[in-house]
């Protein structure tokens, strides 16, 4: 067995083993550097799964337990983190000349390794926020994820669009994590402690006026609210979302995403352990899940650019797993927050992966450049329909058990609101997810000419592919790793 | 068997998307699949009765998820209905303009769609078949429908799609209704432990089944997706579609609402009554007021929709087992008048009864199969609609209270009122088209020729069960015994 932390640093290793390859690497091999790390990840993958998993903390814990915890939970967003990772590298290989088009360089290749080595650095800290339990490390680790999306974001600099991009994100990136700051000093304030077991232990001692931690959790739910793009906190999404290169939007879109949520697990379920918050708290959270839910999906409808389509759509995707956060007191709906996330990697890296494919070909990310798929390119045009098919949650694919587990969390735990208007927003998703399908299979296409695929992305796109279906028939294999042992939950509740 | 009944659809849709030959694929698939429910069906001992053939593999154990497979009467005589009608369907296809390979696989998907509705005893997988069958109908209509296909493909699968969610939460929620450790989605568990359910929600989950349920089968008011779709709607989609998948919802009702929360389907009775009654005289009425023959279907199936529930609602046997029969032979009629239908569109390229009349002359045998399948629909002695609809209004008005003129027999006299309708625009109908004179320009349209075979065999179940309903009446009796017996 190996100890989890080892894991990280793996990745470390491997990332600068990559940058300092790079420095001295000829420029017509920096391909191979993305392809080392995709090797060096994939060894890292493995081996989490040999993986010693710590039981869940009773009693008062000191050193390094206070801040990392490697239950079910953190090993289960460590891989989700890596194979992230790993599909967002074989993105960038698809996207390099889209890259090279927009940065200086004596030569054709120069400056390009960063953009391989960068993602494997966010993969640390995503795998970092996975185990933190403590402000102060989910800070640090947050931190060294955005930092990392700061640089990627406007990464092709000769692009205005990327540098607004680029720009919109540091800016309100920045904003947040003061928000998040701010908070924790109140929290840390009230209750003197920055590990989250013993703070929702010291909460629960504090009698009189429940103002300053509503005001705290407030100022943390503003902040992580930017990164998992819930409504209000949502405007900077679809800018970045276009102008970023595509495989980051996608990083973006999954990784920080799924970061943001198993923080917010965490947070929440420490806040819920107190009796005095818990109706204001689901009440807040219930009230975000149905703006976001509202907001994002009726916004997608009219989009024509395909990554402002799925911008918005991963506004709405958050409401879903809002609902279940809101639904949080349920025994299952954190694994329903992570069964639907491992969805969402499916089907959203797919159509990241498609979308770079196409717009070689075809020059553009908007939905017209998809006319006609299913006659140009009928095995793109069916993975894509898979992908889409999943986003709006058909059955027999992964993205409706998501759905499902979703809902039965709301239902079982009485949000009744909030699962009807979740209802009516999957109507909405019907129409914008079709929009493309309708675009690919009523519409003629706008040229005749094949679309090349590249054998690793071949194998990508149909592995994504048959992994929907395959867990849209039989999803106890996910389900099992993440009941494997005591959730998240358990930690906080083994201090009630 | 079952298993292999949804299986050879499937395979057979992959096979002709991987580039075998599209039409014979899918010709033989249908006419296999035809074969295999006639062994299943020959196989059941109606004697014995219950769940045969079953077949069980787990899939989520801690949340009592199983791809559970099994037949009673009922689900056997719905998997015929769908081998029939599919293969009629298939058959009539004409030749398909594009993409034919796509065009035969999504005709196979729905049709495995709800093959594996019909043989599900699993509520999880009973719901996700029948969500198979969504994204077909879209492309079907969409390609290759005609007038405003784009508006009328959206139409319909948004509308299904809110429709099938709500049913979503229905399930869900009546899943959850049970205490902890009695949760499952098997269906005859359920059957058995119904009076576990939490008294309190109920009605609130038999309302949300309602609507979603409702909202599939076109139970007014929520029947406006219909009519538009099944116009636009290729001639084999429509088949399939009006047939057989709307009868998703209706067997739903009879199998999970009715038997799992049997007080509060008799509670709401009389909303379901006014529903019903909005169905035959509103939908009727408008029925008559269509000039196309497309459209006039396409509301006359929704109006149908009314008697399967007067059925559902008179709660006896006689009723209840002329609902589900009634369901069986509306499936045929409606695909054939769909069939037909389809066949004047392919020859004149409109349905509208201005532009047409006189058919007859030059199509003496396409005339007349529609005055037989008008006929069958209107619901005249000898077909088999005659002999469901007989037990539905008997078995309605037979349950009234010993006050006269109780509310289920006020619906069922209006209701009746309903056959005039339906005779008054059927012949209409028949006469703007194939009766009276003709242009110029149709006198030289040529009549079907091997494709009478999928109307004859149409027409032929029809007539068989219609002279001898109890065939079917004595599968479908012990099913329905045992739904109605829940109390």
């Amino acid at each position: 067995m190996i100890a989890p932390a080892f894991l990280e640093v793996a990745v470390l290793v491997t990332g600068i083993f990559l940058l300092i390859y790079e420095s001295f690497a000829e420029d017509r091999e920096k391909s191979f550097v993305a392809g080392m790390g995709i090797a060096g990840l994939g060894v890292v993958f493995i081996a989490s799964f040999f993986a010693a998993q710590t039981p869940a903390i009773t009693g008062p814990v000191t050193g390094w337990l206070q801040f990392y915890s490697a239950d079910a939970f953190a090993l289960f967003f460590k891989r989700f983190a890596l194979l992230t990772t790993i599909i967002v590298l074989i993105i960038s290989l698809e996207y390099r000349d889209v890259v090279r088009r927009y940065i200086f360089g004596v030569h054709s290749d120069a400056g390009i390794g960063e953009f391989y080595t960068l993602p494997v650095f966010t993969c640390a800290g995503l795998m970092w926020m996975a185990s933190a339990v403590d402000f102060v490390m989910i800070f640090v680790s947050l931190e060294l994820v955005t930092i990392s999306f700061y640089i990627l974001v406007p990464y092709m600099r000769r692009n205005s669009i990327s540098l607004e991009a680029g720009v919109k994100y540091l800016v309100l990136g920045a904003l947040s994590t003061g928000f998040f700051v701010y908070g924790v000093t109140w929290i840390f304030g009230l209750t003197g402690t920055t590990n989250l077991a013993q703070a929702a232990a010291a909460m629960r001692q504090i009698t009189g006026s429940q103002g300053p931690l509503l005001f705290g959790f407030m100022l943390i739910l503003t902040g992580l609210g930017f990164k998992i793009a819930a409504v209000p906190f949502q405007f900077w999404v679809p800018d970045v979302y276009q102008g970023a290169p595509t495989p980051i939007t996608a990083f973006l879109s999954v990784g920080s995403k799924a970061g943001g949520f198993i923080v917010l697990i965490r947070v929440v379920e420490a806040f819920l352990s107190v009796p005095m918050l818990r109706e204001k708290v689901i009440a807040i959270l219930s009230a975000i899940a149905v703006l976001t839910l509202i907001y994002g999906n009726l916004a997608a409808m009219p989009q024509n650019n395909l990554k402002r389509l799925l911008a918005y759509s991963s506004i709405g995707h958050a409401g879903y797993l809002l609902m279940a956060v809101a639904s949080l007191d349920g025994a299952r709906s954190a694994s329903a927050i992570a069964f639907y996330l491992a969805g969402y990697l499916l089907m959203t890296l797919l159509s990241f992966l498609i979308i770079v494919v196409v717009a070689n070909a075809t020059g553009g990310d908007d939905i017209a450049q998809f006319n006609g798929l299913g006659k140009r390119a009928p095995g793109l045009a069916f993975a894509m329909l898979v992908a889409m098919l999943s986003l709006a949650g058909v059955p027999l694919t992964i993205g409706f058990f998501g759905k499902f587990f979703v809902f039965a969390a709301a239902i079982e735990q009485g949000h009744y609101v909030l699962a009807a208007v979740g209802v009516l927003t999957v109507g909405a998703g019907f129409y914008y997810y079709l929009k493309v399908v309708r675009a690919m299979y009523w519409l003629d296409p706008a040229g005749e000419t094949s679309v090349p695929v590249a054998p690793l992305t071949r194998f990508t796109i149909t592995a994504l592919a048959a992994l929907i279906f395959f867990f849209g028939v039989y999803p106890a294999p996910i389900l099992r790793t993440l009941s494997a042992a005591p959730g998240a939950e358990e930690v906080v509740a083994a201090d009630r | 068997m079952l298993v292999l009944l949804i299986l050879v659809p499937i395979l057979a849709a992959a096979a002709i998307l991987l580039g075998a030959p599209a039409r014979q694929m899918a010709s033989s698939a249908a006419s296999l699949n035809l074969l295999l429910t006639l062994l299943a069906l020959a196989g059941y001992h109606s004697t014995q009765g219950g769940y045969q053939e079953t077949f069980r593999f787990p899939i989520l154990p801690e949340w009592g998820l199983n791809f559970f497979l099994g037949v009673d009467g009922l689900s056997l005589v719905m998997l015929l209905l769908t081998a029939i009608v599919t293969l009629a369907a298939i058959w009539v296809a004409p030749p398909v303009q594009g993409n034919e390979p796509a065009y035969f696989a999504c005709l196979l998907f729905i049709s495995a769609g709800a093959t594996g509705a019909f043989a599900s005893l699993d509520l999880f997988f009973f719901y996700a078949f029948h969500e198979l069958a969504l994204l077909p109908t879209f492309l079907l209509i969409g390609i290759w429908g005609s007038g405003d296909r784009q508006a009328a493909a959206w139409k319909i699968t948004v509308y299904l799609a809110v429709g099938s969610f709500i049913l979503l939460l229905g399930l869900l929620g009546l899943y959850l209704s049970f205490p902890v450790d009695h949760r499952t989605f098997d269906i005859t568990v359920l059957q058995q432990q119904a009076s576990l359910i939490n008294p309190g929600s109920r009605n609130a989950i038999y309302l949300t089944l309602l609507l979603g349920f409702g909202i599939l089968i076109s139970l007014f008011p929520f029947h406006t997706w219909a009519p538009a779709a099944y116009a636009s709607a290729p001639a084999p989609a429509a088949m399939l579609h009006a047939g057989v998948l709307k009868k998703f919802g209706l067997y739903g009702l009879l199998r999970v609402a009715l038997p799992l929360l049997p007080d509060s389907a008799r509670h709401y009775a009389g909303l379901l009554l006014v529903l019903l009654i909005g169905n035959i005289i509103y939908v009727g009425l408008a029925t008559i007021g269509q000039k196309r023959l497309d459209l006039m279907l396409g509301y006359s199936s929704v109006m149908h929709m009314g008697y399967i529930f007067l059925g559902l609602a008179s709660f006896n046997i006689i009723g209840t087992t002329g609902a589900a029969l009634l369901m069986f032979a509306h499936g045929l009629s409606i695909a054939a008048l769909f069939a037909i239908a389809g066949q004047v569109r392919e020859r004149t390229g409109t349905l509208a009864f201005a532009e047409l009349g006189g058919l007859a002359k030059p199509m003496p045998v396409l005339g007349f199969a529609f005055g037989l399948a008008a006929f069958a629909a209107i619901g005249l002695p000898g077909f088999a609609n005659f002999a469901s609809e007989i037990l539905v209004f008997f078995g309605a008005f037979q349950n009234g209270t010993a006050t006269p003129f109780s509310q289920i027999q006020i619906a069922t006299t209006l209701a009746l009122w309903g056959v005039v309708i339906s005779a008054v625009y059927m012949l209409r109908g028949y006469r703007a088209v194939f009766q009276g004179e003709i242009q110029e320009r149709w006198t030289g349209l040529k009549d079907i020729t091997t494709l009478r075979w999928p109307l004859i065999l149409l027409l032929a179940v029809l007539l068989l069960a219609g002279f001898f309903p109890q065939i079917f009446v004595h599968l479908l009796r012990p099913a329905i015994a045992q739904f109605l017996a829940a109390k």
